[in-house]
């Protein structure tokens, strides 16, 4: 089992990260989160090469939203460790994990379209579940339903 | 004369790649499920899926009830294996309230969850060979088996597909009477159905034509692309999170995980076939060591009477079960009250579907459908 402190220890001192402990996760600061990631897969200690999850939350009262990320370990059986991190509601913009873990692909393209976070360095950032043409992102606390008496003329 | 024919440059014929959209509604794509291909003659050049059409936005609707509200909703995720969803969400929810399951719940959910597995499998043979062209003759003796698993879940939950069997810290009600022995008997009329079914499959040579060397996988790309469940284990990789994370009681039982080696169509199916074989022996074990005693504890019997007042301790809790599909994972998030602020399900069959583009390309149109069929997936998980 992982301790998240040494993880944290681990992070200040081989890449001076400085990491908070929230919840059951680590908070990264958004602009090392790639460093992290690259960090915790390649370290032999680590080797965190699989990731088990990834979702968003949205804390509207601190104008924020968390991805969380699950890493886990299929070599030393390891984990899963969370690691979160934190954006701006408005400018909802994170770096991609795609291109390190493939399995975050379909992921990030739920986040992106049920909370609007744009994964910088996705090559097919589109929407996965809903269609195309929709507008706004449903798993936001503030989305606000659509009347479902109004008369909406299809083409 | 027939010299200056031959040594006649003609053009050359030119082959337009060709669009074809496989779905949402056909047999094959089991459900409103959509693969965008671009063939070059009858080969894949791409593939793109398209998914949703099932998107009810199950998440938002869990973070709008009650904490036990949604357990019925987990029944409609992977409909063919409620018991395990069941298993998953409470799981969650118990880790973040932190109260204990007693023995003979833990018995019987481990029960629940192995008999899962077998009508899962036993099912998903049927389908895959129905995908290979043999037209539900396999499909129907699957189903007569799966049909005397149902016939259990009748008993104890009142319901055969949709279970809403368990509770936070147990399950809902206590085996009924003669429970055990029927069960007994259909864990040991099963390896004889198990054999019948290999006789015919196994060692068939148009199913070892069709499926061996058909959408290979290979372990590292499996590992990076978060691929769960069997899928990950035919390509010889040991994660069953049964063994990992030993949740409940899964420690206490002897049992291995088979693992392919190929990583193809054919090590999926008869990971599987090995894997019901192990289920038995879980199972066979189960029934032995199954004792008296609560089926809920205390404090989850006070929080199944009133599910509008219970209320869940502040903080964020991730628990992950190894489903018949591969990791569900539910991830909660508690504020403290009485509704979830976030509830995320990592659904297996979703993400295993990354993956899709690259085991199909080069296959031809009909392997894709076979390569689709052997990741086992539902629409109501995929699409949530």
């Amino acid at each position: 089992m992982i301790q998240l402190e040494e993880v944290k220890a681990e992070l200040e001192k081989s890449l001076g990260v400085q990491t908070e402990l929230s919840g059951s996760g680590l908070l990264v600061p958004k602009s090392r989160l790639l460093d992290v990631f690259k960090f915790l897969k390649e370290n032999a200690k680590y080797q965190m090469d699989y990731i088990s999850n990834l979702c968003a939350v949205d804390y509207l009262k601190q104008s924020q939203i968390e991805i969380v990320y699950h890493l886990y370990s299929m070599r030393n059986k390891t984990g899963p460790i969370g690691i979160k991190v934190r954006t701006d509601r408005q400018d909802c913009i994170v770096p991609s994990a795609t291109p390190l873990f493939r399995g975050a692909e379909f992921q990030e393209r739920e986040a992106f379209d049920l909370y609007g976070v744009k994964f910088e360095g996705h090559t097919d950032l589109r929407r996965i579940l809903m269609w195309d043409g929709f507008e706004g992102f449903p798993m936001r606390k503030d989305y606000v339903h659509e009347d479902e008496d109004r008369y909406v003329e299809h083409p | 004369m027939t010299n200056t024919i031959e040594t006649q440059t003609r053009p050359s014929l030119s082959t337009q790649q060709l669009e074809v959209s496989i779905g949402p509604q056909h047999p094959s794509t089991h459900g409103v499920f959509r693969m965008n291909v671009v063939l070059d003659g009858e080969t894949i050049v791409k593939l793109k899926p398209v998914m949703g059409y099932l998107h009810r936005n199950h998440e938002q609707l869990a973070e709008n009830m009650s904490w036990l509200g949604s357990m019925p909703y987990t029944d409609r995720l992977d409909y063919f294996c409620s018991m395990t969803n069941n298993i998953a969400y409470a799981l969650a929810v118990e880790k973040l309230m932190g109260i204990d399951v007693p023995e003979r719940a833990q018995y019987i959910r481990v029960i629940m969850a192995e008999l899962t597995r077998l009508v899962n499998h036993t099912a998903l043979v049927g389908f895959l060979l129905n995908d290979l062209g043999a037209f539900f003759t396999p499909v129907l003796y699957a189903f007569r088996e799966r049909e005397k698993i149902l016939d259990l879940f009748e008993s104890v939950a009142g319901s055969r597909m949709m279970c809403n069997y368990m509770r936070f810290g147990g399950v809902k009600l206590d085996l009924p009477d003669g429970f055990v022995d029927c069960a007994k008997a259909i864990v040991d009329n099963y390896p004889p159905f198990l054999e019948e079914m290999e006789r015919l499959l196994t060692k068939n040579e148009i199913l070892m034509a069709r499926c061996q060397n058909v959408g290979i996988l290979l372990k590292d790309l499996a590992v990076n692309a978060s691929v769960t469940g069997p899928v990950l284990r035919a390509s010889g990789v040991n994660y069953d999170i049964r063994k990992i994370d030993k949740y409940g009681i899964y420690d206490r039982f002897d049992f291995k995980v088979p693992l392919g080696t190929v990583g193809d169509v054919y090590d999926r199916y008869y990971v599987r076939i090995l894997e019901m074989r192990e289920s038995l022996k879980i199972l066979r074990q189960a029934f032995k060591e199954l004792s008296a005693g609560p089926v809920i504890s205390q404090k989850g019997l006070i929080a199944a009477k009133s599910p509008r007042n219970m209320k869940v301790p502040a903080g964020d809790a991730y628990g992950r079960i190894e489903a018949p599909k591969g990791e569900l994972g539910f991830y909660i998030v508690s504020e403290g009250g009485t509704k979830p602020y976030r509830y995320h399900v990592r659904a297996p069959s979703f993400i295993n579907l990354t993956i899709l583009e690259d085991m199909c390309l080069g296959h031809k149109v009909a392997d894709a459908i076979i390569i689709l069929g052997s990741i086992d997936i539902v629409l109501g998980e995929v699409d949530r």
